[in-house]
């Protein structure tokens, strides 16, 4: 392997842990797709505060998803995003709603209303988590594009890169996208109610409704989740070889096996948030739900994640041009970029730890009435 | 070609659109954010609970504010991809890192510590909900170096290589980019500059609060803040601003000659402090460029050059080739017609190395690729087929500076003169009509720093990537009538969130304002 080959698999590793830490942070879309049902007492006004002590972490792990993405693999941002714009604009309008409800919703001034806020809130929970989950699932099924880098030379139509004319509707309608689109979406509501159990101090009666939350939600995730995965398992892939892309069938199994330690680490995934499920949803006493899933839905997103980039796999295969599919060997930035950006990632454990200490010292204690009351700041 | 046009005028105004609601928001977050740390710092030093009331009641006003910041950033970021694909192949390998630099140094520090500036007053020690505030107002800093940096690249293009193999350009040269001389000055001319429109912010809504008679002790210590703070700001926004100039007059000095209206330069150019531009003057042509104007003597040769004697090239001179070497001594280079030709002979070379590389032959690829290098310098002229398609529209320009500097020129005067007053003459300070002054200078410093920006943006065009890469190259395969929704989806909902603002601000401002802030809670 040379270094380069090694840049582009550490960058897509990076990549993968970026989007899987994204998939884990979507518990706030989550949360907000639930408001309308955790109503009463406090509930929303507690649900709202705990998601909203959180929102910025999951849109700036979104934003810098889509900067290194950027940084590492520039054909892919050209591409995708260019290509499938209403896919992407969908994505920014309904995050755009997000980032300005918490603060905006129980403002006295704030125009139209705390309700309108709150339904922004649900569209984000719904649709961010729809959409996002489509334009992963798009690394598996593919898009409807071309890729010419000649159309430089013409000066009449110089765009390099193009795509069916829906501009990624086709996408967002495509019951294959859309089944994980929907996993994403269930795995995220799951997550919100193991989130809220962890992180608000709550009645018997609440803490009942979200492990019913969790036990429903969780069985809707798991049934979408193995359909998805057996869906990909069983489905045709095109691998790069010397000679161009060649069509593979059941190219991502393929892919665990020959790099069985990602079985394994996908198989710890899963039990992991499997047990998260079932104990917090039988065991009433049981809080720390939501470490257990959370870190095992990183393990299994940057599992599927890497079979789809590593071992010469096309990540965005075209569906009308084979040749045109981006691989992390034809979407990459040069080596001299990746080896700056790859000094630059050391920063990343550091980012870490601080976002470690500053979430234990802000979350030592559940959040409560209480202090909800006393609290100058809230939304 | 038609629809290309469309996407390109609809694509610009788009992430105009979207840029200039962003920076209404941004340059508040900067200052308003140091500010902040500031007044906690006193708070934490002397122990005094008005203090505290203090920054608790800015600290509302900079957590609406951010929210949009916030909001309009994640579109920005984005549309370089959405709308501007080309350009993300184009050069994505130099311009994606400063953004995910950005993203990992500066986003997640400032999303980690602001919820702390927040929620943190009784979860915290004192010094470390200090320290994040600190640590917040640096996180905002440090996101507004990156992105200055990515943008101060597409102005000096720096660092990089072209490679044909793959057909874009790609950084040889970390520091160069990082380190751009253009960037440095953006960089700091943008943080002062929030500075000081957060500091006309404060003292616009303390102005308020001494006309109505409402905490009286606060707002007369948030004028002094804001004053000195503002006042400091604009020095130092001077300062980097003739640095800027300078890097103009080197890097693009058609915008320079557009910023003045300037078509023939000569030694000793005097400066246009007030002029009516005349709209039907085109390069070349015997027509004179103003209607009407007031000028400084030497003032364009000193502010570009440091030097009242030196020359300053105008638009009919730098399309003729002449142009200043980094010295600032006058050359004659390479005129705007024998640049097309260039670009376009750079533009054939490349055809031809793609031939020879399909078919294996590594003579001619040599050759074609000696061309290229040749040529490369000038490759964006080739997509040009007359000089005055690389002209910047000059009206824009010229009125676009006049007014930042004129505004500047006034907010200069608002600090002394507050501050003057503060100190010597504290019975003005209960002057209604120098509320109103206070007041009425919000809106001024937002123009000010909104047409800084239509000044740097519209006079480089037409080029996205100076001479490398002009706009209409750089856009998106997709159908002008998509843009123009997204235009008007995005123009509507930014309007309703900034209406949203304003109320809450001024609700917010007012309702607190009955109650003692220096109690604030």
């Amino acid at each position: 392997m040379t270094t380069l080959e090694l840049l582009q698999s550490y960058w897509w590793l990076l990549v993968a842990v970026l989007g899987a830490v994204l998939v884990f942070l979507l518990f706030v879309q989550g949360g907000q797709s639930m408001i309308l049902e955790l109503s009463g007492d406090n509930s929303r006004s507690l649900v709202i505060n705990s998601l909203g002590r959180k929102w910025e972490l999951t849109f700036t792990t979104l934003v810098v998803f889509g900067g290194a993405f950027f940084a590492s693999f520039p054909l892919f941002y050209s591409t995708s995003f260019g290509g499938a714009y209403w896919l992407w604009m969908l994505i920014l309008l309904s995050f755009v709603l997000q980032a300005v409800s918490y603060e905006f919703r129980r403002k006295k001034g704030n125009l139209y209303g705390t309700s309108t806020y709150d339904i922004f809130l649900m569209f984000n929970g719904l649709f961010g988590c729809v959409l996002l989950g489509v334009a992963v699932a798009m690394m598996f099924f593919g898009g409807e594009f071309t890729i010419n880098k000649n159309n430089l030379l013409d000066v009449a139509a110089p765009v390099i890169s193009r795509w069916a004319p829906t501009h990624g509707l086709e996408a967002i309608f495509s019951w294959k996208n859309l089944l994980l689109g929907f996993a994403v979406f269930f795995l995220a509501r799951t997550q919100a109610a193991l989130y809220f159990i962890n992180n608000i101090e709550s009645t018997d009666v609440f803490a009942r409704r979200l492990r019913n939350k969790v036990l429903v939600n969780g069985l809707i995730f798991a049934v979408l989740f193995v359909a998805f995965l057996a869906l990909i398992l069983l489905s045709d892939g095109l691998r790069e070889t010397a000679g161009g892309f060649v069509i593979e069938s059941n190219l991502y199994l393929h892919n665990l096996l020959e790099m069985w330690p990602l079985t394994v680490v996908l198989l710890i995934g899963v039990v992991m948030v499997l047990y998260a499920i079932g104990r917090s949803a039988f065991c009433a006493a049981y809080r720390c739900g939501i470490w257990w899933s959370g870190i095992g839905t990183v393990l299994v997103v940057i599992v599927l994640l890497l079979i789809a980039g590593w071992n010469h796999t096309a990540y965005y295969p075209s569906l009308v041009d084979p040749a045109s599919s981006l691989t992390i060997a034809n979407s990459s930035s040069s080596l001299f970029t990746l080896k700056v950006m790859s000094w630059v990632s050391v920063v990343i454990p550091f980012v870490i730890a601080y976002i470690a200490i500053v979430w234990r010292k802000m979350n030592n204690k559940p959040l409560t009435a209480d202090e909800l009351d006393n609290e100058s700041h809230k939304y | 070609m038609n629809d290309l046009l469309g996407v390109v005028d609809w694509s610009r105004a788009q992430f105009a659109l979207t840029a200039m609601y962003h920076w209404l928001f941004v340059p508040l977050t900067i200052g308003l954010s140091l500010m902040l740390a500031i007044m906690e710092t006193i708070y934490v030093r002397t122990g005094k609970e008005s203090w505290k009331g203090i920054t608790k009641f800015w600290m509302t006003l900079f957590g609406i504010n951010f929210a949009c910041g916030v909001a309009t950033g994640i579109i920005l970021e984005f549309e370089f991809g959405t709308n501007w694909s080309n350009y993300s192949w184009f050069v994505g390998d130099i311009f994606g890192a400063p953004l995910a630099i950005e993203g990992l140094l500066a986003f997640f520090m400032e999303a980690t510590f602001v919820a702390v500036m927040f929620f943190g007053w009784n979860k915290v020690s004192k010094r470390f909900h200090l320290a994040s505030t600190w640590l917040t107002a640096v996180g905002v800093s440090l996101s507004a170096l990156w992105i200055l940096v990515a943008n101060a690249w597409m102005q000096n293009p720096v660092g990089m290589a072209f490679d044909p193999d793959r057909m874009r350009n790609v950084m040889d040269n970390f520091w160069e980019v990082a380190f751009n001389s253009v960037a440095m000055n953006k960089f700091f001319h943008a943080v002062f500059s929030g500075w000081v429109l957060a500091g006309v912010f404060v003292i616009g809504i303390s102005s308020w609060l001494l006309w109505r008679k409402r905490n009286v002790d606060a707002a007369v210590k948030s004028i002094k803040v804001g004053s000195w703070f503002g006042l400091i700001g604009m020095l130092l926004t001077l300062y980097t601003g003739d640095g800027s100039a300078v890097e103009v007059a080197r890097v693009q000095p058609m915008k320079l000659a557009a910023m003045e209206g300037l078509y023939d330069g000569k030694v000793g150019q005097e400066l246009i402090a007030f002029g009516i531009y005349n709209n039907e003057k085109k390069p070349g042509d015997d027509r004179d460029a103003m209607h009407f104007e007031i000028s400084l003597p030497y003032g364009l040769s000193v502010l570009a050059n440091h030097d009242p004697d030196s020359f300053v090239p105008g638009i009919n001179d730098l399309i003729n080739g002449i142009a200043l070497t980094a010295d600032g001594d006058t050359i004659d280079t390479v005129s705007y017609a024998e640049r097309i030709e260039q670009g376009k002979s750079a533009r054939a070379a490349l055809a031809r190395y793609g031939e020879a590389r399909a078919a294996g032959d590594s003579t001619a690829m040599e050759m074609a690729l000696a061309d290229i290098r040749a040529d490369y310098k000038y490759f964006g002229y080739g997509f040009f087929d007359s000089v005055e398609e690389a002209v910047p529209p000059v009206a824009m320009t010229f009125y676009a500076f006049r007014i930042m500097v004129m505004a500047g020129g006034y907010l200069m005067l608002l600090f002394v003169v507050l501050i003057i007053v503060c100190y010597k003459k504290i019975k003005v300070l209960e002057r209604p009509w120098l509320h109103w002054v206070g007041i009425l200078s919000i809106p001024i410093v937002w123009i000010c720093s909104q047409a800084g920006w239509v000044v740097a943006e519209v006079g480089r065009q037409p080029w996205v990537i100076q001479d490398l890469m002009p706009t209409r190259a750089a856009v998106s395969a997709i159908q002008s009538s998509s843009v123009e929704l997204t235009f008007w989806i995005f123009a509507v909902l930014f309007t309703l969130m900034l209406a949203a603002e304003i109320s809450i601000m001024l609700r917010y401002i007012s309702k607190a304002s009955k109650n003692n802030i220096e109690q604030h809670d």
